[in-house]
């Protein structure tokens, strides 16, 4: 199944890309998506913090994702 | 009742405040954040601010229930800017008004401290000899 995956910020310098189309199996967790975004980015590992957002929520590594999910990289944050 | 925006063009201060009057409020507290012109002693020439806009609006918006609810304030305005800012100028304005005072104060201060922690907007600092985002590496 392909979800999309959004970078912001640093994490946008790192893969280059604001958005990438990603091809995952089934029930793919996120926290494997992460281990998977950390071996092809590997400077993503060296940031402060790290989070990931699915469908505009900040979401923990047991969810399961499912077809179509926005996911975006979420480095550390610094509005205001 | 809130009012949330992000915008790419100058915050109007007055705005926000006009939006958090109330008849049952006694005290109207306003934050601003403004670009500085200096990080641990290196000169900044500008900021450039980049926001996941549905997802900030949405977590400034909760943000903004809880000082509601928490503080019980009655209107809150929360406008934050997007883009390249010079120095000086407002990245984020909040007004909150309260029944009293002390809440009002409480009430902005939980939201600026929480905004910065939660809410997915990053700035660049634009230096002389180059940028850096804010916070992003230990």
């Amino acid at each position: 199944m392909k979800i999309s995956i959004l970078s912001f910020g640093i994490a946008k310098d790192i893969t280059g890309h604001r958005f990438m189309d990603w091809s995952l199996g089934e029930n793919t967790r996120l926290a494997e998506l992460r281990t998977a975004l950390e071996a092809q980015f590997p400077a993503l590992i060296d940031l402060a913090s790290l989070r990931l957002a699915v469908n505009s929520e900040y979401a923990d590594g047991d969810v399961i994702l499912r077809e179509n999910d926005e996911v975006a990289i979420i480095p550390p944050v610094a509005g205001g | 009742m809130l009012e949330i925006k992000l915008l790419d063009s100058p915050l109007s201060v007055q705005h926000c405040i006009d939006y958090a009057q109330s008849g049952a409020a006694g005290a109207i507290n306003v934050f601003i954040g403004t670009v500085r012109d200096n990080t641990q002693g290196k000169q900044v020439l500008r900021l450039e601010y980049e926001a996941y806009e549905p997802m900030a609006i949405s977590e400034i918006e909760k943000i903004a229930r809880q000082a509601m609810e928490q503080f019980g304030a009655k209107k809150i305005a929360i406008y934050h800017r997007v883009g390249t800012l010079e120095i000086g100028d407002a990245a984020v304005v909040i007004a909150v008004s309260t029944p009293h005072r002390k809440a009002s104060f409480e009430a902005c201060q939980f939201i600026i401290d929480t905004l910065k922690e939660t809410v997915p907007i990053w700035k660049k600092e634009i230096f002389e000899d180059g940028e850096v985002w804010v916070a992003a590496h230990p």
